[in-house]
């Protein structure tokens, strides 16, 4: 599915710093049952925003009109988990683009990477400067440079930089995706498929 | 150039590389369920593209699937639709589909195996975390997004970077009561759930050697929990004599050639890693989880650890959640729910173990068991075993097959606020149902809080 191209984006954030936020976090199981890409955004952290009777818990961060923005910034081993792209999807859907933590669990960065999110793996302490200066300043704003990866809280310019396979990063800035790539190699892959031994 | 088993396994199937890039690499099996392929089958459509190689791919119907009166129409309008899905995209693409009620339906991971879809030095993946599964043939399994299942079906091929190696190393026999599920859940108590992110996981030594398959497979399901991508045991005559004579192993001629292949599976002496552990698998004993990730495990007799500086936020948060406190003993805790089931510990083996502590004795009354097959064989196998008798004897009853209460998907849901003691994977914050609480350990222990209506250390019903 297509998705807007990511370069450069300069956002406040949304903090979240909590560590090990698993992807049944993100987008419970029951919230699955869709056979479309779509309203996923809805049911995003849907255990931690809402009460049992749909009504907003005030405390969680998303209902917290104070915090917005198209970065959402979590604690240690973000996304870790299930494979459910689903987690991804509802991230994208509910308006993030950017995704910034110290570390990632591997599917859910990969899947981060394949629907248009970029996920930012920051030092520990550079974490902490984003979440102090976002505690200080809801309105903290920070630059995210794709091209010449870069993360940089803009008030006080501390910035540092992130890593992210080459191929990748051109996917990303240019909304491509794999399979586009795949079905470029479809001879290739046949001959190679002919020898399998099963 | 000494190798490593995983390196031979993945160089095998290397397409393309791409420079400072993915991997492309060929995918022998793919296994597609109901949840994370109807976005995958809806942008082939998009794409107006098909399926390349439709035989490298089976479907089955289990997570979103009732466990009771399967017979019947799905009465979740949403789940049915989602079955209604995956039957449609499966046929219209010429894939085997083992719906509901079909005889060889069941989850994903447990009938991988039990049919011979799952080879040694094959690569296999499945939109669920858990594929790492199949590692305990020896092949390179591991579970993928969406968009990955997109492009397995597209092309057979997924682009992956190749992860870093970690072997992790036990020796030694088991104590008496510690089975499989305690030394994976002892391993990721101490490499913590992201100990082994970016790496794929090569399981050595005498104690995975002395397993069974069954075993092995709980082990390298876990393999996720620990953060890695896969986890992997070299096969042996074990792992052969499991596999043959199945419905897709290879038969006559191609059998040969595979065995000469296959007998080639194995780390060569001095071949490096970027990681290693080792442990005595001698002092490992039965484990239970006390918190919100499956790292929070600890030997039964234990209490609950204090929080360290870093992460103390969270710690507390997770034991709030559980209405657990540091230096609580876990034994003697009060439990409501007991669920045995999942491609962690669904199979034959598990309820082999399960009946031989039920046996004789009764489920406590205030406890509510859901005893869930893996697949309609393992089923099959609890009856001819004469286990079904057992069970129900003790005042238990057998579901029918799915992945039920370990996601939570269909009605299997532990209520609010209720301790479930789980053979399944995940112990996350809502994962067992919106408030449930969950204490993941195994069969045994599972058992033993079933006829205690407490955390029991299951040594003391042997
Ligand atoms: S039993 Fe649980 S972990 Fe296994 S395939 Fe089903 S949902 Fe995934």
């Amino acid at each position: 599915m297509a998705y807007e191209k990511f370069t450069v984006l300069q956002s406040t954030a949304v903090p979240l710093p909590i560590e090990n936020v698993d992807t049944d976090q993100i987008i419970p199981a029951r919230f699955l049952k869709a056979t479309e890409r779509k309203g996923f955004g809805d049911n995003l952290f849907r255990d931690w925003r809402y009460n049992q009777d749909n009504t907003p818990k005030a405390d969680f961060v998303l209902n917290n009109p104070t915090f917005s923005g198209k970065i959402l910034v979590g604690g240690k081993n973000f996304g870790s988990g299930s494979s459910r792209e689903h987690a991804a999807w509802a991230v994208y859907d509910y308006g993030f683009r950017c995704v910034v933590s110290s570390f990632f669990a591997d599917i859910f960065k990969n899947n981060c990477l394949n629907i248009g999110v970029l996920p930012v793996q920051v030092s520990e302490s550079f974490l902490s400067l984003i979440f102090d200066a976002i505690e200080k300043n809801p309105n903290t704003s920070m630059t995210v440079d794709l091209p010449n990866q870069t993360i940089t809280l803009d008030e006080i310019g501390k910035h540092e930089n992130f890593d992210i396979n080459p191929y990748k990063k051109e996917n990303l800035q240019n909304g491509y995706d794999d399979i586009d790539y795949l079905l470029n190699l479809k001879e290739q892959i046949k001959d190679f498929a002919q020898n399998r031994p099963f | 150039m000494k190798k490593t088993l995983f390196d031979k396994v993945w160089d095998a199937h290397v397409v393309h590389q791409i420079e400072a890039g993915p991997d492309v690499l060929f995918i022998d099996r793919h296994m597609v369920h109901e949840v994370t392929s109807p976005v995958a089958f809806l942008g082939l459509k998009n794409r107006k593209i098909g399926v390349l190689y439709a035989q490298r791919t089976f479907a089955t119907a289990d997570h979103n699937t009732p466990t009771i009166n399967q017979h019947l129409p799905v009465e979740d309008p949403l789940s049915a639709n989602q079955l209604a899905a995956l039957e449609k995209n499966a046929k219209e693409h010429n894939i085997s589909y083992w719906g509901l009620g079909h005889e060889k339906n069941g989850i994903v991971h447990v009938v991988g195996p039990e049919y011979g879809i799952t080879l040694p030095g094959a690569t296999i993946v499945c939109g669920d975390s858990h594929t790492s599964t199949h590692g305990a043939f020896g092949a390179i399994a591991f579970g993928i997004g969406t968009s990955e299942v997109e492009m397995v079906l597209a092309s057979q091929c997924i682009m992956q970077p190749k992860p870093k190696k970690m072997r992790i190393t036990v020796d030694g026999a088991l104590q008496k009561g510690v089975s499989p599920k305690d030394v994976a859940l002892f391993i990721i108590s101490q490499l913590s759930t992201s100990g082994a992110t970016g790496y794929f996981v090569e399981y050595a030594g005498s104690t995975f050697r002395d397993m069974s398959m069954e075993g092995r497979m709980t082990v390298c399901n876990l393999s996720i929990e620990m953060g890695a991508r896969g986890g992997m045991i070299a096969p042996d005559q074990k792992t052969f004599e499991y596999i043959q004579g199945r419905e897709f192993t290879p038969k006559g001629n191609d059998w040969d050639t595979a065995m000469n292949y296959w007998s080639t599976l194995h780390t060569d002496e001095g071949a490096a890693f970027d990681k290693e552990f080792f442990f005595d698998g001698s002092s490992i004993e039965p484990m239970i989880t006390f918190g919100t990730n499956p790292g929070m495990g600890i030997g039964i007799q234990k209490s609950i650890p204090q929080a360290e500086n870093s992460g103390k936020a969270t710690y507390e948060k997770s034991l709030n959640y559980m209405g657990f406190s540091q230096g609580d003993e876990m034994i003697g805790k009060k439990i409501d729910f007991v669920f045995l089931g999942s491609c962690t510990n669904g199979r034959i083996e598990d309820f082999r173990a399960f009946s031989e502590i039920v046996k004789g004795r009764k489920k406590a009354d205030h406890v509510t068991a859901w005893l869930v097959p893996g697949s309609h064989q393992v089923r099959k196998a609890i009856e001819n075993e004469g286990l079904l008798q057992i069970l129900e004897e003790a005042g238990f009853e057998l579901r029918e097959p799915g992945c039920s209460a370990c996601l939570a998907m269909n009605d299997d849901k532990i209520p609010a606020g209720k301790y479930a003691v789980s053979t399944s994977n995940r112990n996350f914050e809502g994962r067992q149902g919106p408030g449930a609480r969950t204490l993941l350990a195994s069969p045994i222990m599972a058992a033993a809080a079933a006829v205690t209506g407490q955390v029991t250390d299951p040594r003391t019903l042997l």
